[in-house]
């Protein structure tokens, strides 16, 4: 017994010890978007990617949860200050800040989600959405009845855009003539805060015949999903894995891999791979995907899933090039 | 009359302090129940508050805020009216100031530029405070109702202007270009550092001077001229005010524009110091925080200053706060702003009754029948 505490003590003792050595390597840290880090969506992706480094390697992750435009600077500021880095800065609207940032502090790591700032210290995670809503642009297209399906947008900016095009491309890959209603929410950030206008938007499209709807809109998400659960229609999700919000009626979920750009950045960062520049994440990287759990199975087919698999091979091997609606601001694919 | 100044000092300085306590208790307790140390908590709070140089910059870079949307409530409070829309009123504020700059010519010099942007936020905060007045003074409509309204359509028009007028190309985030270094309000460090101190970098400006300009002028306004004396009896009393060759109306446009305009001038901070930028939602916050900041001074200019130093306090500290401890989030520090709201504004008076009662009785030789208030 008492030996048996002993040994306890000298094991803890241990993994103290190399706990410590392992901090004095990293010390990363995480500026959330405004939404704050609980928003089921986006920046909770980050959060399971931030949860999930602290739970392998025993490393704690200093959070900030900026509530105004001058936080964000000073978040970012006071965490290189204090030695942290890398420093992930989650979301577009970080950019400035984190140019700033950047440059006060030259010798800070610095990882920027969704944006690219040209610093020589920033290392710029961007996704290749388009790849994933092709996916689930296609199942939805396999899943249709009336042959209409609905995207709600969030924020009316090209980075949104980019998951509609995607989205519609794969539906037509495999219902030339499919239709697909586009909606946006807004045109300001709060757009991606605003369920009770994607519920609108959602009965509206469903009115026009629409049968799956794909949010592409943080926060808003909700509503669509809500409202499609009522009609008893199929929705579809978007960055996290949000088929468990609505059993039963969520197709699937467009995943991005937002914690994962996390997770990797402090790793890369802990094993000193960690490199600044621009890395696109893809299908192929795993930065996208889309989401099949307990929730959808029942959705899925096998042969649904077997041929959106299948698309997602093709798209990897290149066989299937995905237009990229940021290249020109079009989606003329 | 000692009866007199009793009261009046238990209404000046012990009710505000002994609703702070209060505030303060409250959030006290409400840190033992999920595991803060309250002590800590108030070490960390002050200490990210002043403890060092860069966060008494943060802090007095917040206190500026308040101060000018204090001012702004305090003056319109004066005449008897509860302007609440400061929010919209900043925000248009802000839309005024980034013209001036964005539409003059870049090479102008600061002597242009600085003067121009703030004229520009007094005239658009001004404005934007005038329809309401206009619909009180002429038209019945109460000046609550409009000026909270008003902070919607404010919210509606920059938001339309700024996705579709004024973006940046090939920014995602609606916000404009940089405005030109030479419009850029200096930085307290940067003017520091030219006189041969050295102090930590901080957002904060000499707009913070301009503040303590508008303070200075606001109680030189209500209480040495004689449209200010007109406007306190208007507040007072807008019967006997027109008994006394008062034009209510005229005085109701007169204090609206000027409450909008002060404002407008959250923006010069924001904006014109700071952010060097027309940003969205550059305001949250400050216009609604400054109706508390205006009933804890008491509508006066030197209680205003107090009161928002204590907001600003509030703000750096909190964020400190958020920061530092993790068992704190920054929902937590929403909640201790707004206990202090609650006990410093809504129960404002709760102590009153018990402290006139104790510290300054009626005597009945004092007060003797036939004299009546």
């Amino acid at each position: 017994m008492k030996l048996n505490k002993i040994t306890m003590a000298i094991a803890a003792g241990a993994v103290a010890l190399t706990a410590t050595v392992a901090q004095a390597a990293v010390n990363p840290a995480v500026v959330y978007d405004k939404a704050g880090k609980f928003d089921k969506s986006f920046n909770e992706a980050v959060y399971n990617g931030v949860k999930r480094f602290t739970a392998d390697t025993g490393i704690s992750v200093r959070e900030v949860e900026p509530t105004n435009e001058a936080q964000v600077e000073q978040g970012l500021k006071k965490l290189a200050k204090r030695g942290n880095s890398p420093i992930v800065a989650v979301g577009f609207a970080q950019a400035n800040a984190v140019s700033a940032a950047a440059q006060a502090y030259p010798d800070t790591k610095f990882t920027l989600i969704d944006m690219v700032v040209p610093e020589a210290n920033v290392q710029n995670v961007v996704f290749k959405e388009h790849e994933g809503s092709f996916l689930v642009g296609a199942l939805a297209a396999m899943k249709s009845e009336t042959g209409t399906i609905g995207f709600v947008g969030g924020m009316d900016i090209p980075l949104i855009s980019r998951f509609g095009c995607g989205y519609e491309q794969g539906a037509k890959h495999i219902n030339a003539n499919i239709k697909v209603i586009h909606n946006m929410t807004g045109s300001t950030p709060a757009a991606f805060g605003n369920p009770s206008k994607g519920g609108e938007l959602t009965r509206s499209q469903i009115e026009a015949g629409a049968d799956v709807i794909f949010a592409a809109a943080g926060g808003t998400g909700f509503g669509v999903y809500q409202a499609a659960a009522d009609a008893g229609k199929w929705a579809i999700g978007v960055d996290s894995n949000q088929n468990h919000l609505q059993p039963g009626t969520m197709l699937t979920s467009m995943v991005k891999r937002v914690g994962e750009a996390a997770y990797k950045s402090y790793e890369t960062a802990n094993n000193g791979t960690w490199t600044a520049g621009v890395s696109v994440m893809g299908l192929a990287e795993g930065g996208v995907d889309w989401a099949l759990d307990e929730h959808n199975r029942a959705l899925v087919t096998a042969s649904m899933e077997s041929d959106v698999n299948a698309i997602k091979a093709s798209i990897i091997a290149g066989d299937i090039s995905v237009h990229d609606y940021m290249s020109d601001n079009t989606c003329n694919y | 009359m000692k009866r007199d100044t009793r009261i009046t000092w238990i209404n000046r300085l012990l009710l505000p302090l002994l609703n702070i306590l209060t505030a303060f208790a409250v959030t006290a307790i409400v840190f033992w129940l999920i595991d803060v140390n309250p002590i800590e908590a108030a070490e960390v709070l002050l200490y990210g508050a002043f403890g060092y140089e860069e966060g008494i910059g943060y802090t007095i870079y917040y206190t500026t805020n308040f101060i000018f949307t204090g001012l702004a409530v305090a003056v319109a409070f004066h005449a008897g009216l509860f302007n609440i829309g400061g929010e919209g009123q900043a925000y248009v504020g802000g839309l005024g100031a980034g013209l001036a700059i964005l539409f003059l010519d870049p090479t102008l010099g600061a002597w242009v530029f600085i003067p121009a942007s703030i004229i520009g936020a007094l005239l658009f905060g001004g404005l934007w405070a005038l329809i309401p007045a206009y619909l009180q003074a002429y038209r019945g409509s109460h000046i609550v109702i409009t000026t909270i309204m008003f902070n919607f359509l404010a919210a509606s028009l920059m938001v339309y202007v700024m996705v579709h007028v004024l973006r940046e190309t090939g920014q995602m985030t609606p916000q404009s270009e940089l405005f030109p270094t030479n419009a850029w309000m200096p930085f307290v460090h940067d003017v520091a550092a030219g006189l041969g101190y050295s102090i930590e970098a901080s957002p904060l400006n000499l707009s913070v001077l301009l503040a303590l300009v508008c303070a200075v002028l606001v109680w030189f306004f209500l209480w040495q001229t004689r449209w200010g004396y007109a406007i306190r009896a208007t507040g007072k009393n807008g019967t006997a005010a027109v008994y006394g060759g008062i034009k209510p109306k005229r005085i109701i446009i007169v204090v609206m524009c000027i409450s909008g305009a002060l404002a407008g001038l959250v923006s010069v901070n924001e904006l014109v110091g700071y952010q060097h930028r027309l940003i969205m939602d550059f305001h949250l916050g400050y216009g609604f925080g400054g109706i508390a900041v205006a009933l804890m001074g008491r509508n006066h200019p030197l209680g205003i200053i107090v009161a928002a130093l204590l907001f600003g306090t509030l703000y750096q500290g909190g964020a400190e706060l958020a920061f530092e401890m993790s068992g704190i989030s920054r929902d937590i520090v929403v909640v201790m702003q707004g206990l202090v709201i609650l006990f410093c504004g809504a129960l404002e008076y709760m102590y009153r009754p018990w402290l006139i009662r104790n510290l300054a009785p009626v005597k009945q030789q004092e007060a003797p029948a036939g004299v009546t208030a």
